[in-house]
């Protein structure tokens, strides 16, 4: 970014709310369906069908006002606004205006210099989902499909205190998190179950006065919206360079081209007459429902990596990869807790060789063909010195194809470790003989031939001698 | 407080209805002589009043997180005047 | 059998249990009465001869059976606002013309259940906008008492389908009278409830804050008797009120002795036809003759309670009706060139004028920089009404008065100035801003046209209403008078 501008980020996310029925009908909220086969009465806009709000949908509300320290709303109301679009049926949408949900939430990412930054979040409210419309293979038509009308979404609004695309996709990236670690929703950018439009504007450094801001929509994964920013950023500095000024308007991000352009169907301003909806009633919240709520919420994101550093002494940057998800940390933990290896251990074959697996198979921690149980044996093999860790490695392979057990393997194919002394003297002295130029090179100072013999009595051993004693044993007897 | 017609035309527009001229003209009369009428609330001393959106003074009821309802699209969809694969269909929208 | 259109619900109860006639019997002649006279009227949307008659067989199966229910084989009809599943749903507008409502209301549901046989859907003003049900699609309906007249509106059909005694009852629904002025003007009884005390489900939603669905009939008594079927609390509202619903019957043979009466200050103006406001003072005069106390009460803001409707009301009508744009139901413009020309041509083509225009006056009090003007300021002085009637009643325990200023008028009469159309609700409206039970007692007549006197409850006082009601129609005998024509 050109020096002397400060840009300033606003984001939008709207989760959906993974509960079985609709916000306001008892429609399923299930992925996939054929088109309008989960579509009511109640999501049609019939006429005379009125609107009943699901009990969920205000659990977990509360439960995130909770976990980013926000207010709980004791009086919330739903709103109309107003207007048309196919995938509207009712032509007005029943979401939260005045009176939100959830209000002066904050949440921590790690800026530039790696120092903690405070975002504020200026509002969480509820509201209904719309329908998808389909432009593709119907001629002069569009078809609309309003299976997804009616799912609860919370939209969660943040303050606009970021200041750049890598803290706008910090700050996403925690909200991310922290939805998924409640259990309220499964984060599922790809299906559109969660998605983000940033409000972007830049000033001159110094400058109080906000710049006009353009607003980029549903940005689906966290490297798009970190491209469409910048894209942005770079387009509203250029333009006001070249004497030109920034439009107030949407635009939509183009991943194949890199760029973001106007939207069409929003270049009319929309006077969206938001009033409280006569069909539905304030949301009452007790304090009491609020203390319950909060007893149950379960270890947040933050609180769970400070306690895998304290307790399992890690260091920092594993801890967040093992806390970036609730599902990743409580396999780590059954892991640790099942195997006499240490913790850092453990960390390190599920942050390397188990993601690494999962990776490759597209596969996520709860479809591992490796459990936590399964990896503990494996671990305390290594720990016991029943195997090395460069064999681990092949039997971590082999299980991970289904060939059963650690110790099935290790019996199979005879991976047990030799750490009888005397047989690995046998081998060392064999390797020595058959190389006398190489330990004549190595007496006259060439350190970093041991590397050579050990390698040399893997081989002899299959890889099956304990490296440290071959190391111990190989420096005794090559002494000068 | 006389509307003009190009306040009625804007208004015609959010609300998605065609007028016809003879129609335009009329409802700037009519809807003048309303918004007349009901000018006369600004009469009335509202200073601290909570404004009563329903005449009820209860809270929102909630319902159990139950899926209750069946597909009956090919029933709804005999309503409907243009449909394709279950889809409703309406003119190309071009985002 | 020739006479048992005047019957009351009671009167035919009485009739079926005793086998006197059979439900379908009893059917059977109303569809031919209804054939015969309805031309003169244009009472009906649709009459559902077929769907009856299998009903009444159904009834006379049950009753046969030792099952029968509260209503069981008494004939009803429906206002064209109730979603009845299968059956036209027009709600008097081209854009519902070709609509099959693919459910039933509640209110519909609950009455079938009671084992009421439905002969049709009643005409009314269109999406129940009006007072004299002049502007359905499906044409004006006539006033039995004089047939160049309006019933009243909306539920115009309903009114004087009762009055012509082609049913003993017809819901009807009530937002700012509706079913109570169309009531005093035809003759007969009707009756809003306490908002929340009947679902909304089904009834296609005019102002949602305001609507509220009722019953048409002769006398109190059977007004008691189909409330109690129709009140009760439904999940699938989240405006409905659970509260239990008394035996309305049970109630209304109490005596009204050492009860008050409020006499609104205001009400008895210049805004009044004279000779109607006799009929009422003469009603009231009866009423006090029963044993009850007339006492003065003040309604200082009732005055605004008409412009107050007019923001609020269409403010509502004009996001309710949003959900008609002909995509998945309802009138749909042909050879549409983009979609703004879709919405725009369905809903300037499917709805008429007074509907275009409360959508039009509803869009524009909620648009940018008009709220707070209009319909926040709108919602406060519907505060200070609701205030006004609650003051009233740590006093009272019923308001009386007219329920409209004037007698039937002519059709085409008020059509041309919108402000002196409204002003029919002048007195009905309140009851509907505070949500608070209404009733309309015929009380007389001026000209040959009948006057209503007008009831006001506390919340959930249905009850008292319906008592006195019916204490006065135990001494008075307007409620029996049949229209000319139609005996």
């Amino acid at each position: 970014m050109s020096a002397g501008w400060e840009v300033v980020i606003g984001l939008e996310v709207h989760s959906q709310l993974a509960t079985r029925s609709k916000i306001f009908s008892a429609a399923s909220t299930a992925y996939g369906a054929e088109p309008n086969t989960q579509a009511c009465l109640v999501d049609l806009g019939y006429p005379g069908v009125l609107p009943v709000l699901n009990k969920e949908v205000v659990h977990m509300a509360a439960m995130f006002g909770l976990a980013v320290n926000a207010t709980v709303a004791p009086r919330s109301v739903f709103a109309r606004k107003n207007y048309f679009y196919p995938d509207l049926p009712k032509g007005y949408q029943i979401s939260q205006f005045e009176l939100p949900i959830v209000e002066h939430g904050e949440l921590f990412i790690s800026d530039a210099d790696g120092n903690e930054k405070r975002i504020g979040i200026t509002r969480a409210h509820l509201e209904e989902d719309a329908g998808k419309s389909i432009h593709e293979g119907l001629d002069q038509s569009s078809g609309i499909d309003l299976n997804r009308a009616g799912t609860p979404l919370l939209e969660i609004v943040s303050e606009p205190d970021l200041r750049s695309a890598k803290e706008a996709v910090a700050y996403m990236r925690k909200i991310h998190t922290i939805v998924r670690y409640l259990g309220i929703s499964d984060g599922n950018m790809q299906e559109g179950s969660f998605r983000c439009d940033a409000n972007i504007s830049v000033r001159p450094m110094g400058q109080e006065e906000l710049g006009t801001r353009a607003e980029l929509k549903n940005l689906n994964s966290f490297r798009f919206v970190e491209k469409a920013i910048n894209f942005e950023i770079e387009r509203q500095i250029d333009l006001i360079e070249d004497g030109g000024k920034v439009v107030q308007e949407t635009r939509l991000y183009d991943s194949d081209k890199d760029e973001t352009r106007p939207m069409r169907s929003k270049e009319e301003a929309n006077d969206y007459r938001y009033f409280p909806d006569p069909d539905l009633l304030p949301v009452e919240i007790s304090a009491e429902y609020i203390e319950a709520v909060r007893q149950q919420l379960p270890e947040l994101p933050d609180a769970k990596h400070d306690r895998f550093v304290n307790e399992y002494k890690l260091k920092s940057d594993d801890a967040a990869i093992l806390t970036s998800s609730r599902a990743v940390a409580d396999f780590y933990e059954a892991t640790a807790a099942a195997t006499t290896a240490k913790p850092q251990l453990v960390a390190n074959w599920v942050v390397g060789d188990l993601s690494g697996a999962l990776n490759r198979d597209g596969l996520d921690i709860a479809t591992s063909r490796i459990s936590s149980t399964a990896l503990a044996g494996l671990l305390t093999r290594i720990e016991d010195n029943t195997i090395s860790g460069k064999l681990a490695k092949q039997v971590f392979e082999a299980m991970w194809d289904g060939e059963g057990t650690a110790d099935e393997i290790i019996e199979a194919r005879g991976l047990k470790q030799i750490t009888d002394s005397s047989a690995i003297e046998a081998v060392v002295d064999k390797v020595i003989a058959a190389n006398p130029g190489q330990v004549a090179e190595y007496q006259g100072g060439k350190d970093k031939l041991i590397g050579f013999f050990v390698g040399q009595v893997m081989k002899e051993t299959g890889g099956q001698a304990n490296p440290g004693q071959v190391n111990q044993i190989l420096k005794q007897k090559l002494k000068r | 407080m006389s509307l003009s017609k190009d306040q009625v035309q804007h208004i015609a527009k959010l609300a998605r209805l065609e007028l016809s001229d003879d129609e335009y003209a009329e409802s700037v009369m009519k809807l003048s002589k309303i918004v007349d009428f009901v000018d006369h609330l600004s009469e009335a001393d509202t200073d601290g009043v909570v404004p009563m959106a329903h005449p009820l003074d209860v809270a929102q009821r909630l319902r159990s997180d139950r899926v209750d309802e069946a597909d009956e699209r090919d029933y709804y969809q005999e309503n409907a005047s243009s449909v394709s694969g279950g889809l409703y269909l309406v003119p190309k929208v071009i985002e | 059998m020739m006479d048992s259109y005047s019957k009351s619900m009671t009167e035919l109860l009485a009739g079926l249990e005793s086998g006197d006639f059979s439900s379908v019997e009893l059917t059977e002649s109303l569809l031919g009465r209804i054939a015969t006279l309805d031309e003169k009227l244009n009472a009906f949307v649709t009459v559902t001869a077929d769907e009856a008659m299998a009903a009444a067989q159904a009834a006379d199966d049950a009753r046969a059976a030792g099952n029968p229910g509260v209503l069981n084989g008494l004939p009803i009809l429906h206002k064209d606002i109730f979603c009845t599943r299968g059956v036209k749903t027009t709600c008097g507008s081209k854009m519902l013309d070709n609509f099959i409502s693919p459910y039933d209301a509640t209110v519909v549901e609950k009455l079938a259940g009671a084992g009421a046989v439905v002969l049709g859907k009643t005409n009314m003003d269109e999406f129940a906008m009006g007072s004299s049900n002049e502007t359905s699609y499906f044409g004006p309906v006539s006033n039995p008492w004089d047939l160049t007249r309006t019933p009243g509106g909306s539920s115009g059909g309903s009114a004087a389908a009762v009055a012509a005694r082609f049913a003993p009852a017809a819901t009807g629904t009530d937002t700012g009278g509706s079913i109570r002025q169309p009531a005093a003007l035809t003759g007969t009884v009707g009756i809003k409830p306490t908002y929340g005390r009947v679902s909304r489900y089904g009834m296609i939603a005019f102002a949602s804050s305001l609507d509220q669905a009722g019953v048409i009939t002769r006398t109190a008594e059977d007004a008691a008797r189909v409330l109690g079927v129709m009140a009760g609390f439904d999940e699938r509202d989240s405006t409905s009120v659970d509260h239990p619903v008394p035996d309305y019957v049970a109630g209304i043979n109490e005596s009204v002795k050492g009860l008050k009466v409020g006499i609104v200050r205001q009400h008895f103006d210049a805004g009044l036809d004279a000779e109607c406001g006799n009929r009422v003072k003469d009603a009231i005069a009866v009423i006090e003759s029963l044993g009850a106390e007339a006492v003065e009460v003040d309604l200082p803001n009732i005055d605004y309670s008409v412009p107050t409707y007019y923001v609020v009301a269409p403010a509502e009508c004009s996001s309710n009706l949003s959900r008609f744009d002909g995509v998945r139901f309802g009138h749909r413009a042909e050879n549409a060139d983009d979609l703004m020309d879709l919405y725009c041509r369905s809903r300037g083509e499917g709805f008429g004028d007074e509907v275009k225009r409360r959508i039009m006056t509803g869009t524009y009090v909620l648009s940018a920089g008009y709220y707070d003007a209009y319909y926040l300021k709108a919602q406060q002085v519907r505060h200070l009404i609701a205030d006004d009637f609650k003051k009233a009643f740590a006093d009272v325990d019923v308001i009386a008065g007219p329920t409209a200023p004037t007698p039937a008028f002519r059709l085409g009469e008020k059509v041309d100035d919108p402000i002196t159309m409204y002003l029919n609700d002048i007195y009905t409206i309140g009851a509907n801003l505070a949500g608070l039970p209404g009733m309309s007692v015929p009380c007389g007549f001026v000209d040959g046209l009948p006057v209503g006197l007008h009831l006001v409850g506390h919340h959930f006082e249905e009850q008292t209403l319906l008592r006195f009601a019916h204490q006065y129609q135990q001494v008075t005998d307007w409620h029996t008078t049949c229209p000319e024509g139609f005996e």
